[in-house]
């Protein structure tokens, strides 16, 4: 039964797949290949296409492999089974964290604690931008210049906050200028 | 609250590329700057949860932040919303346009919307400090912290573990 097995693969994937998209990717890179459901370069593929479209890569990784092999149904399938661990987890997670707060107001394990957590997911989001300076990345010096005009942007309404800055910092906006620039520049 | 959190979900589902910590300056900007729903400290606690619980970054937020503004409609909003962009996506090019990657015209866009994929993460990291309240001696945490996730390939999961292991030590001999 290629559906049981598509929802027990994904809802395992699910469950251990700690660290966000790319740790799940090589999760699902495991189990693919081991039921023999894709082949090592379709994978290479799915890598590629999830990285160039947007949403989470794991949803993506997850809708493209369950089309594949199950049809439409198939990529309902997988793509509920990787949420459906999250939504029993998290929730848990949240409703424990809620809780804790009201009950240990001002408790200094609890604050001390949650404060420290907040400079180490800074760490966190930096490290994510550190690995992906990378040469595929940054191609050549036009990369660093758009770099470089996107984090002005962006930090802008920090010095001078008025309507201008804040509507040039839109994150969408400048997603959307860089690939006009990319249009531009390298076609 | 089901509409509010399905459309803000959809439009940060839309229009990230590359996932998880990618979306993370669009959901500041949605969720803290423009709606109001938590503060910027909140924003950071979200993430270390999001972190340490299994599963998609972007999902669990969700999860956090549907099951904070509205309860269960709020999850479901939030969570369908995140999801449905990519799903659509995917499926379209999996059923008609397999080799649109292979068109110039996108491979140059994405040449030149990488670079500003990673300025994008990095730049709010200056306000998320400063909302923080991080002094110099502080600021080591998280240099520590992306050191170690960068160059020693230690597994974020377990700066979460060691930090609140450490912070739980450091108060109890204090006291």
């Amino acid at each position: 039964m290629i559906y049981l097995e598509l929802f027990i693969s994904f809802f395992k994937i699910g469950l251990f797949g700690f660290g966000g998209g790319m740790a799940i990717f090589s999760l699902i890179q495991m189990e693919v290949v081991s039921h023999g459901w894709l082949t090592p370069q379709e994978i290479v593929d799915i890598m590629a296409i999830s990285q160039v479209t947007p949403g989470p890569i794991g949803i993506n990784c997850a809708t493209y492999v369950g089309y594949t092999i199950g049809g439409f149904w198939g990529s309902v399938l997988t793509t509920f089974a990787l949420v459906l661990p999250s939504l029993v987890i998290m929730l848990s997670v949240c409703k424990a964290y809620f809780w804790l707060s009201r009950r240990f107001q001002g408790n200094p394990y609890f604050t001390e604690t949650l404060r420290m957590l907040r400079f180490a997911v800074i760490g966190l989001i930096a490290s994510a931008a550190l690995m992906l300076m990378k040469p595929t990345t940054f191609i050549d010096p036009t990369s660093w210049i758009i770099f470089a005009a996107v984090a002005v942007l962006t930090i802008l309404p920090e010095l001078k906050k008025n309507k201008v800055t804040n509507l040039l910092s839109h994150p969408i906006l400048l997603i959307l200028l860089a690939g006009l620039a990319g249009y531009f520049i390298y076609l | 609250m089901f509409f509010q959190l399905f459309w803000t979900y959809l439009k940060i589902g839309t229009f990230t590329l590359g996932g998880g910590y990618a979306m993370l300056p669009l959901i500041q900007r949605e969720v803290v700057d423009r709606r109001g729903w938590i503060d910027e400290e909140e924003f950071l606690n979200m993430i270390a949860l999001a972190q340490a619980a299994p599963g998609l970054i972007a999902v669990n937020s969700a999860i956090f932040i549907g099951w904070r503004v509205g309860g269960w409609k709020g999850v479901a909003g939030a969570v369908l919303g995140a999801v449905l962009p990519s799903f659509l996506i995917i499926l379209m090019i999996a059923m008609v346009f397999r080799d649109w990657k292979d068109l110039p015209a996108v491979e140059a866009a994405f040449k030149g919307i990488r670079p500003a994929v990673v300025a994008l993460i990095a730049a709010p990291l200056f306000k998320l400090a400063k909302a923080a309240k991080i002094s110099w001696l502080t600021a080591l945490i998280p240099v520590a912290a992306a050191l170690l996730i960068w160059l020693g390939h230690v597994n974020p999961v377990w700066i979460i573990v060691t930090t609140i292991i450490a912070t739980i030590i450091v108060v109890r001999i204090k006291n």
